[in-house]
C-alpha cells in the first residue's frame, strides 16, 4: 500500500497542533475531521491558559481569535436558597502577556485549521474515520467509508471518547466514574451589556465558577465565561453519580434549575439562547491514562485522557496543544529515521515527561479522589451559607452572640471527624 | 421564559441522517431498572414507550457527547458517531 507520512484523526486542538507541526516540518499530513469544519463537533467550557503553550505554537497563540482575556475570577457557593459570592482579581491579569482567554471552539479551531492548511497540511472535513488499517501488527493507516489511506504514522486525536484508542487496544471501555458530562448554553447579549454586567472594560473577561446545591450533592459544578458578545454557561456532573441518582434527576432539568438561580439568571437576563451543547470530560487523571504509543500510532489530547480538574481550575486545551505538538515532533524524528515502530516512537512519553503535561498530571494524581467527596458538594456549601445567614439575619428574637452563633453552626457541620479526614485528604492535592 | 430541552435543541444546527447512529438491545433494556440513559442524556432522547414497554431513543437531537454509552454499564447501547456530513454542527462550541 502507498503510504503518506502521517494521518491525524480529529480536528480538535491536539490534532490541529500535530498537523500544523508536521506540515511545518515539510511532512505530508492528512487530517480527517468528521464535522463540516474543524471545531464544529468541539465544545469547551470556555477558557484556555496560554502561558504553558505559547512556546509550543509561536505565532499561533498570540494571533488566535480568542474572545476575552480573563481579569477576574468569580466564585459562588450555593445552598438551596442562599449564596455566598466572592471575586478575585489582580492588576497583573490586566497586563500583557495575558494568562488566560475565553474561547469559542467553532471559531478558534476553524481559524487554526486554516493556519495548518497554509503550512501545507491537508485538512479534510466531513470524513469520519471508521477503522484503523493494520500491517503485521502495526497500525498502517485508516479507513473512512470505502476509502483507505495508508500512513507511516497515525496520530489519534479523536477526543475523550476515542474509539481509535479502543480499536488499537490501547485502552479498555470507559467507566462512568472516570468521566463527567458537561451541558452548555450560549447566550447572545450586546457586548456593552456584558461589560457593564460584569464590570469589564474593552476586551476584558470574567470567569465564574459555581458549586454547591446546583449538583444536588453530586460531583460537579457550574461555569460561566464572558465571550465577545455571548456568555458560555454550563454545568458539569459526574456521569456515575448522575446515572445512579435515586432522586430521578436528569441532566436537562439540573441545567434548567441552575440557569433559573438568581445568581445565574442576573447575568443571562435578556440574552438570546443560541446553542445547546454537551461533551464528556475525563476526570480520572493520570491513573487511567491509556497506552500512549504503539507501532505506527500515537495518542494525543483528550483521547489520551489529558485533562485536569482541580475544582477552581479546569484544564484540558493546554494539554491538547502541547501533546499534539510533542506527538508531531516525535513522529517527525521517527519519519526522518524511516522507523515508526513503537520503539522509535517511545520518545513521545519522554517528551511529555519533560513538558508540563505529565508532571502536572502526576502532581495532581489524587485530585479526583479528593474532589470526589459528597461533602464538598453538600456539607461545606451549606456550612458557608448558613454561617453568613446567621451573621446577617436580624429577626424578632434577641440576637445571640456572634461567636455563639458561629460555634453552633460550625458544630452542626464541620466540627467532626469527617472534616478532619477531609482536611487530611486535602494534603494530597 | 425558560425553554424546554426540545426547544433548546431546535436552536442547534443539525443535519439528520435517515438511519440512527444509536442502537439498543431491548433484551438488555428489559432487565434494567436504573434507566441510566434517561438520567444522563443532556438532550433527553431516551424514554420508555409505555405501550410496548420498550426503550426508545430519538437519535435526531443527539449532541454526540457519548454520555449514554459511558453510563450504560449493561452494554445495551451500540453507539457510533453519525457518518461525515451528518449530526450536530456547533456554531459556537
Amino acid at each position: 500500500m502507498d503510504k503518506i507520512d502521517a494521518i491525524v484523526v480529529g480536528g480538535g486542538l491536539a490534532g490541529l497542533s500535530a498537523a500544523y507541526k508536521l506540515a511545518d516540518a515539510g511532512k505530508q499530513v492528512i487530517l480527517l475531521e468528521r464535522g463540516d469544519a474543524p471545531g464544529s463537533k468541539n465544545v469547551t467550557g470556555g477558557r484556555i491558559y496560554v502561558g504553558p503553550i505559547r512556546k509550543y505554537l509561536p505565532g499561533i497563540i498570540d494571533a488566535a481569535p480568542f474572545e476575552r482575556h480573563v481579569v477576574k475570577e468569580m466564585i459562588t457557593v450555593l445552598d438551596d436558597a442562599g449564596a455566598v459570592s466572592f471575586e478575585y482579581a489582580n492588576a497583573k491579569w490586566r497586563q500583557e502577556p495575558y494568562m488566560s482567554y475565553t474561547v469559542l471552539r467553532a471559531k478558534f479551531d476553524s481559524w487554526f485549521a486554516d493556519q495548518a492548511a497554509a503550512r501545507g497540511a491537508f485538512i479534510i472535513p466531513r470524513k469520519k474515520v471508521e477503522d484503523l488499517l493494520w500491517e503485521d501488527g502495526k497500525v498502517a493507516g485508516i479507513r473512512s467509508g470505502a476509502e483507505e489511506i495508508g500512513a507511516h504514522v497515525v496520530i489519534a486525536a479523536d477526543g475523550a471518547l476515542s474509539f481509535m484508542a479502543q480499536k488499537a487496544g490501547m485502552r479498555g471501555a470507559h467507566k462512568p466514574g472516570d468521566l463527567a458530562v458537561a451541558v452548555k448554553e450560549i447566550y447572545q447579549l450586546d457586548r456593552k451589556i456584558i461589560e457593564d454586567r460584569f464590570g469589564l472594560e474593552g476586551d476584558e473577561g470574567a470567569a465564574g465558577l459555581y458549586m454547591g446545591s446546583l449538583t444536588r450533592g453530586m460531583f460537579g459544578g457550574g461555569f460561566l465565561y464572558t465571550n465577545q458578545d455571548t456568555l458560555s454557561l454550563g454545568l458539569v456532573i459526574g456521569i456515575h453519580q448522575l446515572a445512579l441518582n435515586e432522586s430521578g434527576l436528569d441532566a436537562p432539568s439540573l441545567m434548567e434549575s441552575f440557569t433559573a438561580r438568581p445568581e445565574v439568571a442576573r447575568y443571562i437576563r435578556g440574552g438570546e439562547l443560541k446553542e445547546y451543547s454537551a461533551h464528556i470530560i475525563s476526570e480520572a487523571g493520570i491513573g487511567t491514562m491509556p497506552k500512549l504509543v504503539r507501532d505506527g500510532m500515537l495518542i494525543a489530547g483528550d483521547a489520551a485522557g489529558f485533562a485536569l480538574n482541580l475544582g477552581l481550575t479546569v484544564r484540558g486545551m493546554e494539554f491538547a496543544v502541547a501533546s499534539g505538538v510533542l506527538a508531531a515532533e516525535t513522529a517527525i524524528e521517527a519519519l526522518n529515521k524511516n522507523d515508526t515502530s513503537a520503539g522509535a516512537l517511545a520518545g513521545y512519553e519522554k517528551r511529555l515527561k519533560e513538558s508540563f503535561v505529565l508532571p502536572d498530571m502526576e502532581t495532581f494524581r489524587n485530585a479526583r479522589e479528593v474532589l470526589d467527596n459528597k461533602r464538598l458538594f453538600t456539607v461545606y456549601p451549606r456550612f458557608i451559607c448558613e454561617m453568613f445567614d446567621e451573621l446577617f439575619t436580624i429577626s424578632d428574637r434577641p440576637k445571640e452572640g456572634l461567636y455563639t452563633s458561629a460555634k453552633r453552626v460550625a458544630k452542626k457541620y464541620v466540627l467532626n471527624m469527617d472534616t478532619i479526614k477531609d482536611l487530611l485528604a486535602a494534603r494530597k492535592l | 421564559m425558560t425553554k424546554k430541552v426540545e426547544e433548546k435543541i431546535a436552536l442547534n444546527a443539525i443535519k439528520n441522517d435517515v438511519k440512527s447512529h444509536i442502537q439498543l438491545n431491548q433484551a438488555i433494556c428489559a432487565g434494567c431498572r436504573e434507566r441510566m440513559c434517561v438520567k444522563v442524556c443532556p438532550a433527553h432522547l431516551y424514554s420508555k414507550n409505555e405501550e410496548t414497554g420498550e426503550m426508545v431513543v430519538e437519535y435526531a437531537g443527539c449532541l454526540e457527547c457519548g454520555t449514554c454509552l459511558v453510563a450504560c454499564t449493561y452494554g445495551s447501547i451500540v453507539w457510533d458517531y453519525p457518518s461525515g456530513e451528518y449530526g450536530v454542527q456547533y456554531r459556537y462550541g
